[in-house]
């Protein structure tokens, strides 16, 4: 164990950097502080809900946290409660079997809150649109704030899409019920 | 006439590559007590609008489907001998509206009253009536408490409800309620071209992608009798190699991390991202998804792919040597691991467990073996196998499989032929085909009917964590909740896998 540690400090940083397209990013990161300590003071605390996902968008959720892209590294963090949370993001299309815990969530998570839905599916219901058991995208049942695409949205796309929510004008306040 | 085991039916013509007898209810029932006695494992069981089907598979006499008619609506529950299939006759109930005579549990399953009609497969009608609550098992004795968890749980992971009974910290009962993630795939099937019905099924189970794609790719071959090139073969078991690699390596990562050992979990994150961005850098997409499609493969490795994925293959090995190291030699990750959430064989091998589930419980059956489809079996790979069924169990399958997968990428660049990457796909025709395949979790199936303008009919995917996730309940208990997470994740089921 002592070995990979210490290899691990005298080893280049994995994170990847944040250079073009992520230049872009960069440019959004200096500003980050700032739009994030207005907005919430030093960070965004970020609830994932699944409501309905294949476990696709999941599966690259979850890369958001590895050396590569370490998201908490730009003050953004995911945690165990909605009561916790300054934004949802939402995979999955909605279920009729996930709506009303959906919406719980939704209703359970502190103003001023954001919805992003991530992934084709979260967007418009992708391809299970049609069915029976489906109610749409989130929008459907909760109003959105972001979109990003994909099927799976790549990390990198998650990063550069969560980090414009922090740049987004902060128009956006909900309260009331969907 | 045909046989299976000792079992007659009447064999249907155009049903490929395993036989489908028609058997009447006598047939059926003692179908359902061979299962009972352990004769034969039960590969799956849906229904369509006329009968219910039933695939059996033997380790010798090999695999049947076997159908019985059932214009009443009703058939002889199997559930009642053979508890793995009670979950999968709730799930005809909720979307056939067929009646398993005999069954002890007639509680709804998939059907949670949130849809606006019944039994949206079978005979359907807009729902009038009230839904029940679920009623949840009950659990008396002194001091017993519930704890509810779920359906949105606290990590990103996919929704389910626990309701779990403790006493003090022991759970006493563990019951699953599974079903949120249910979109409908199957009537989303019904009447899809191949290429839509290819990409739904490359979505049922997100981390599957591949198996899944895979075994739909190979029903419909069956069916339309289409002889895949071979390098599309090879192609293919790179593509399902890439992928339970990325899977074990970073799932072993998320059992360490539930024991609070996050070394790993930070190290393991690593060489999973490296495989991704190596299938990306190959196919085009991290996880492979629409890669495989009905006749071959539709993307071919790139010119400097094999370079890139042996470069993959010398900077994984060690790596993930020393991280075994590790996992192996430290004893306060082992002492959460060792001797937690066992499955004992037995019950593996009565519900047919697939994957690392049941191979660390001793059943030792892999579809790439037991069936050899190519080029698995030109390939040379072990079938790792233990006895404990512990959580620690579970993990060295999964080392091992890393192993043999590591060396099976290898021996598919050494040895992939040239050749072309997808057959013909001949002018509308119809057919019934079936395939299993490993995934990474374990056996898929996929049974198909093709109309005759080659639309999909009816199409039934089933998930491994059919036969795993009511172990999970087994395994759990006498455990402490707070080892929930750790036997859970060793388990590892796919929730919208399971509910479709």
């Amino acid at each position: 164990m002592r070995r990979l540690f210490l290899e691990s400090i005298a080893r280049a940083p994995l994170p990847e950097k944040l250079p073009p397209p992520d230049a872009e990013l960069v440019a959004l990161a200096a500003e980050l502080d700032a739009a994030a300590r207005r907005k919430l003071g030093r960070s965004l605390s970020i609830r994932h809900v699944d409501a309905g996902s294949c476990n696709g968008c999941e599966l690259e959720t979850h890369a958001l946290q590895n050396a590569f892209y370490d998201l908490e590294r730009i003050g953004l963090r995911f945690v165990a409660s909605p009561r916790h949370a300054d934004v949802l993001l939402v995979t999955g299309p909605v279920t009729r079997n996930m709506r009303e815990a959906l919406e719980r969530t939704w209703q359970a998570t502190p103003d001023p809150k954001w919805v992003v839905a991530a992934g084709d599916c979260a967007i418009d219901g992708g391809l299970f649109v049609r069915s029976y058991a489906v109610s749409g995208g989130v929008e459907a049942v909760i109003p959105v704030d972001l979109r990003i695409r994909g099927c799976p949205p790549r990390p990198m796309d998650l990063l550069s899409g969560l980090m414009a929510l922090l740049q987004a004008p902060r128009a956006t306040k909900h309260d009331g019920r969907p | 006439m045909g046989r299976f085991l000792d079992l007659e039916g009447a064999a249907i013509a155009g049903h490929r590559p395993w036989p489908r007898f028609v058997v009447d209810v006598e047939q059926w029932r003692s179908a359902a007590h061979r299962l009972a006695d352990g004769a034969c494992a039960l590969g799956g069981l849906w229904a369509d609008s006329e009968s219910v089907h039933m695939a059996l598979i033997d380790a010798k006499a090999g695999r049947a489907v076997f159908s019985l008619p059932c214009p009443d609506r009703r058939f002889p529950s199997i559930g009642q001998f053979h508890p793995p299939a009670i979950r999968l006759e709730r799930a005809i109930a909720d979307l056939f509206g067929f009646v398993a005579d005999g069954a002890s549990d007639t509680r709804p399953w998939l059907d949670h009253g949130r849809w606006y009609l019944t039994h949206p497969l079978g005979q359907w009608t807009q729902r009038t009536a009230p839904f029940e609550p679920y009623r949840f098992l009950p659990s008396e004795g002194e001091g017993l408490h519930q704890i509810a968890v779920g359906p949105v749980h606290a990590g990103i992971i996919e929704p389910g409800h626990f309701r779990f009974t403790a006493q003090g910290e022991a759970v006493v009962r563990l019951e699953e309620r599974l079903g949120y993630t249910h979109k409908g795939v199957e009537w989303l099937m019904a009447g899809a071209d191949l290429s839509t019905a290819a990409k739904l099924s490359g979505r049922v189970s997100g981390d599957s992608t591949v198996a899944y794609a895979l075994a739909f790719a190979r029903a419909s071959e069956a069916a339309l009798g289409i002889e895949v090139p071979d390098r599309a073969h090879w192609l293919r078991a790179l593509m399902g190699e890439l992928e339970r690699l990325a899977n074990h390596i970073g799932d072993i990562g998320a059992i360490c991390n539930d024991a609070s050992f996050a070394l790993i979990h930070a190290h393991c994150g690593i060489l999973r991202e490296k495989i991704l961005r190596a299938a990306d850098f190959c196919f085009g997409h991290r996880l492979m998804r629409d890669c495989i499609v009905s006749g071959g493969v539709a993307v071919d490795l790139p010119g400097d792919g094999r370079a890139r994925l042996l470069a993959l293959l010398e900077e994984l090995r060690p790596y993930f040597a020393r991280i075994v190291d590790l996992y192996d030699n430290t004893a306060s990750l082992q002492d959460r691991t060792v001797g937690t959430g066992i499955l004992r064989p037995e019950l593996a091998e009565r519900f047919g467990a697939g994957g690392f589930v049941g191979r660390a419980s001793g059943r030792a059956f892999d579809a790439r073996r037991s069936l050899a489809y190519p080029p698995y079996d030109v390939l040379a790979f072990d079938v790792p196998v233990l006895h404990e069924g512990d959580v620690n169990a579970r993990v060295w399958i999964r080392i091992r499989e890393v192993e043999q997968s590591l060396s099976l990428v290898r021996q598919i660049l050494e040895r992939a032929p040239e050749g072309s990457l997808c057959a013909e796909r001949p002018h509308a025709a119809g057919g019934e085909g079936v395939a299993l395949v490993e995934g990474f979790r374990g056996d898929v199936l996929v049974w198909l009917r093709l109309d005759g303008d080659g639309r999909v009919a009816r199409c039934h995917l089933r998930d491994p964590s059919w036969f795993q996730w009511p172990l999970l309940e087994i395994a759990i208990e006498g455990n402490i909740v707070a080892d929930f997470p750790l036997c859970n994740k060793s388990f590892n089921c796919s929730y919208s896998g399971h509910d479709l």
